[in-house]
């Protein structure tokens, strides 16, 4: 008998880098995706090099001017340089974005994790919870709460919180739902067999494999925590001061920007919102394919 | 010394639905005994819906029984806390049928042996670990240099089952539970899984419990063999005797059943009586009435085991010449 | 007699990240009409692969390079979509492993069962097709209640039983059995392999079983193929590849086998089948075959014909020529 059996190991893998070119070079919509928001990103840290913050609020330039090379957005009614508002204000956006994409997040992974893996009377109450609250029509509360709030105390904190409070049960759910299912694996069971208990299946069996979806969670919470902020702001109740990308576009509104002929003032904020919400749905997209391999396209 | 597992008068019962509660028995009234110098390969065969999967869950501890107790060294498994439930989880392994499903995708081949070194200490240093890794491996006839490092979905299904037979030799349990280790394994490679697992045995002292639908593998390990139908202690006794001259209509139509690579020996002596509907048998009588070709009023209740020989009996009213044997008697007629 | 089915230097491909894996690597077969013929290799032989070929069902990064399926006269390979869709089931049918998963949870059977007569003929009337399906229900043991059932109301061998119904509703002339029991427990396993016996004796139909259980085959079928690496090293019929093997491979194959009056005694086949992304110059068994000779490592050997009507791809009988 020879020994020249043919192993796996004889092989050359490929290397784990071109792995992962190629599968970016399939999930088309991960990489424009990521493209777009690395480009914002870029947008935002060169004009916080290059600028003082203190333009993007009213009285600090020559107000009503066109695009031109001294202010390339051109400016508002009260003021502002656009260019340096559109900065400021997706700053801004981010921060509420990410600030409530976060709590959100978090929020679901315990709840979720919490109610599948020990079931009962906890799952029972927490899925009982998100269900009831589910069909209640976001928007509504939202502009309730919103605007029955004191103008001064409006910030963006506080507009990261009014979103948080009715989104977290879709993570929720959602997590819920994995666990449920992956509770049931094999290696859960072996896991138990070599003597993990709960916290060591939870956070070293599960947790990892839950990465793709907490990532993908969190993506569609940016994105309604984006929205939701620019909806808001754009019908006037968000925190009037901050050069808000939705902000402006209220404030345009109100001084009837498009009659007077002051068309740079909506456009880029517009376009800026576009891209950022576009460039989310985007990951998510991309990310789906990625946590859910029947998805995933093949060459 | 207190025998190293005991079932006592176990059952299991699943109920479902809230207002007219529908019960499907997964075993009853089963008494086992398994002493702890005498480490044996007991097997437990059925079809699906048994109840062999069942008793697997309940001796690990994964469900709780709905009466009756699992002692492990005397002490009700479920019951156990701190120091000495960690010694029965360190005692008491598996291996389970699908070779790819034991594997955290996640990680590579190696957590799977990484974690019960760690968990049960089974090493003082992580050179040590990776010296009794690779000597495992090894054993189960494994190059650890084309496993160790690997992700599960690389290796073939063939390795990847070694692999865990290559944990349960690592953890050198003192019963292990072998539910279907060779199913969905190749052909050629069953022999060496089943040759290990062998070796466990009369190596190590290991008592199995190997769990199947298939009586060729069955026989070729095992010394003796319970027969469970829909929860029911069929036939048992020494395996060679029972596969060779069965008694038990149902342990014949199994016989009868089972693939023989062999043109001489086809299925045709018994003839299947089909099992058409899906209600679940509630009726006190014997579990294989609707199904058996030699069906009688009297076996609408349910017929206790009858002692064929030293080491054989059915539960069947056609044998009733000769003398029952209690339930709790049932470690008895199971050779070691 | 003309054979039913024809497959001439069939040659399959999967396009992988890790480079290109021949799982069929020019593979040759024939079958009259009514014979069984089993399939057998281990996992990774190619067996399914060419399963899923003959029914034009591979996916990429799969691709059918070569060859021809020629079943009843007309060439599978050579038709178009639309032409193969309506081959399926009506000319050759497929019953899948797992086949009782593929059955749809929220619909009747019955109402399945209509699906796939009515993808294929428009003009037959309702009752009809009713009619139809009652009586290869029957055909295949299960009562006519089972058509107004859902899946989940049936064990797993009645559902099994039901996808074989479903893959002769139309007559066809042959039938691709992928391991239609192995999920399936000793007793329920027999009640299939009858059911499919008794259904294709009645339809006529050529059958090939694919498995690994050589205990099946010996059971089953009439004429068996082992196939190792993409590429058939023998095809004997059934009796005589268990009494006198001639492969090496197909040897160790049946020694391996476990049997009454060898209790103890486990033979395996050293060594590991090699991956499909590199097969071994010359003959893909020789690092395993305790026969092995020079010849072996470098030219691969044909798919011969001896004497007695068996075929055989080996040197050693080559060179006997």
């Amino acid at each position: 008998m020879t020994s020249a059996t043919i192993t796996l190991s004889e092989f050359q893998q490929p290397s784990r880098l071109t792995l992962l070119f190629r599968y970016l070079r399939r999930n088309i919509s991960l990489v424009v995706g990521l493209f777009i928001i690395l480009g914002l990103v870029a947008f935002t840290v060169i004009g916080f090099l290059t600028l003082d913050t203190k333009d993007a609020y009213p009285l600090s330039a020559k107000a009503r001017q066109p695009p031109s090379l001294e202010y390339p957005f051109g400016t508002d009614f009260f003021g502002r340089d656009l260019y340096a508002a559109m900065v400021v204000g997706m700053w801004q956006t981010a921060l509420i974005g990410v600030l409530a994409g976060a709590i959100g997040t978090f929020i679901g992974v315990v709840l979720g994790f919490t109610s599948a893996y020990f079931g009962g009377l906890i799952d029972g109450g927490i899925k009982g919870v998100c269900q009831v609250l589910t069909p209640i029509p976001v928007f509504l509360i939202q502009v309730v709460i919103a605007g029955s709030l004191d103008k001064r105390s409006v910030t963006i904190y506080t507009m990261a919180l009014i979103v948080v409070l009715l989104s977290w049960m879709g993570p929720t759910l959602v997590i819920r739902s994995q666990v449920l299912s992956m509770k049931e694996r094999q290696f859960v069971s072996v896991a138990k067999l070599s003597g993990l208990g709960d916290g060591g299946i939870i956070f070293g069996e599960m947790l990892p494999n839950l990465l793709p979806f907490i990532a993908a969670a969190f993506v569609g919470q940016v994105f309604s925590a984006v929205f939701a902020s620019f909806y808001l702001a754009v019908v006037g109740l968000g925190p009037l001061r901050e050069p808000l990308l939705g902000n402006t576009i209220w404030a345009a509104q109100t001084q009837g920007a498009f009659f007077n002929g002051w068309w740079w003032w909506p456009l880029a904020p517009a376009v800026a919102m576009v891209l950022i919400l576009s460039s989310l749905a985007l990951i998510n997209m991309g990310l789906d394919e990625l946590a859910n391999p029947r998805v995933r396209r093949t060459e | 010394m207190p025998e190293l597992l005991e079932f006592n008068n176990v059952s299991k019962v699943y109920s479902r639905g809230l207002i007219s509660q529908t019960s499907t028995v997964a075993l009853s009234n089963l008494y086992l005994k398994l002493k702890e110098d005498q480490p044996t390969i007991v097997t437990v065969a059925g079809e699906s819906g048994s109840g062999k999967t069942t008793l697997a869950m309940l001796l690990l501890g994964f469900i709780p029984p709905t009466s009756g107790q699992i002692l492990y060294h005397g002490q009700d498994i479920n019951t156990l806390k701190g120091e000495e439930k960690i010694r029965f989880r360190r005692e008491v392994q598996a291996v389970f049928q699908d070779p790819f499903s034991v594997f955290n995708p996640f990680y590579t081949v190696d957590h799977l042996l990484t974690v019960p070194i760690k968990k049960f200490k089974l090493a003082k240093s992580k050179s040590e670990a990776r010296d009794r890794m690779v000597e495992s491996l090894r054993a189960v006839g494994l190059h650890p240099q084309d496993i160790l490092g690997r992700f599960p979905h690389q290796l073939s299904g063939g390795q990847r089952q070694r692999i865990n037979v290559a944990r349960a030799l690592l953890l050198q349990p003192r019963l292990l539970v072998a539910d279907e280790p060779v199913s969905m394994v190749d052909a050629s490679l069953r022999a060496n899984i089943l040759e290990t697992l062998r070796s466990l045995q009369s190596d190590y002292g290991v008592t199995i419990i190997y769990i199947t639908h298939d009586l060729t593998t069955a026989y070729h390990i095992a010394r003796s063999i319970i027969v469970l139908y829909h929860g029911a202690v069929m036939e048992a006794g020494d395996i060679d005797t029972v596969i060779k001259s069965p008694q038990h209509p149902y342990t014949k139509l199994l016989i009868d059943s089972i693939p023989w690579p062999d043109i001489n020996r086809r299925w045709g002596a018994t003839e299947i009586k089909a099992q058409e509907s899906e209600t679940e048998d509630r009726s006190p009588g014997c579990k294989f009435y609707a199904r058996c070709p030699f069906a009688m009023e009297k076996c609408k209740f349910a017929p206790p085991l009858f002692r064929i020989s030293e080491f054989q009996a059915a539960s069947c009213y056609l044998y009733e010449q000769h003398s029952p044997v209690e339930a709790e008697r049932l470690s008895e007629l199971l050779p070691v | 007699m003309t054979p039913i089915m024809k497959i001439i230097n069939l040659q399959v491909s999967y396009y992988t990240d890790s480079g290109r894996a021949r799982a069929l690597d020019g593979v040759s077969l024939s079958l009259e009409p009514g014979e069984k013929l089993g399939l057998v290799g281990e996992s990774g032989s190619g067996k399914s692969t060419m399963a899923l070929a003959m029914m034009r069902m591979i996916k990429p990064p799969g691709r059918i390079e070569g060859g021809q399926v020629i079943v009843g006269g007309t060439d599978l390979t050579a038709l178009s979509d639309d032409e193969m869709l309506k081959a399926r089931l009506s000319k050759i049918s497929y019953i899948p492993q797992g086949a009782m998963n593929s059955l749809n949870p929220v619909m009747r059977i019955g109402a399945q069962m209509v699906d796939a007569i009515r993808a294929h003929n428009h003009s037959i009337s309702g009752s009809e097709m009713e009619e139809l399906c009652l009586q290869t229900l029957e055909s295949v043991d299960l009562k006519r209640s089972v058509f107004r059932m859902y899946a989940h109301e049936l064990s797993g061998g009645m559902k099994q039983r039901v996808c074989i119904a479903i893959g002769v509703l139309l007559k066809p002339q042959m039938i691709i059995a992928d391991e239609p029991t192995s999920a399936l427990d000793v007793v329920t396993q027999r009640q299939v392999m009858e059911t499919i016996d008794r259904v294709q004796d009645k339809i006529g139909a050529a059958v090939i079983l694919i498995g690994h259980d050589m205990g099946l085959m010996a059971q089953f079928v009439d004429k068996v193929a082992v196939m190792y690496a993409g590429r058939l090293m023998e095809v004997s019929h059934v009796r005589e590849m268990f009494t006198d093997p001639k492969h090496p491979y197909a040897q160790a194959l049946i020694k391996s086998l476990p049997n009454l009056d060898n209790k103890g005694i486990f033979q395996g086949i050293p060594g590991m089948a090699p991956a499909l992304l590199r097969l071994p110059r010359g003959c893909a068994f020789h690092p395993r075959c305790e026969h092995m000779m020079e010849i072996c490592q470098s030219v691969r050997p044909d798919l011969i014909p001896l004497t007695d009507g068996r075929e055989v791809s080996c040197h050693l009988y080559s060179e006997a020529n």
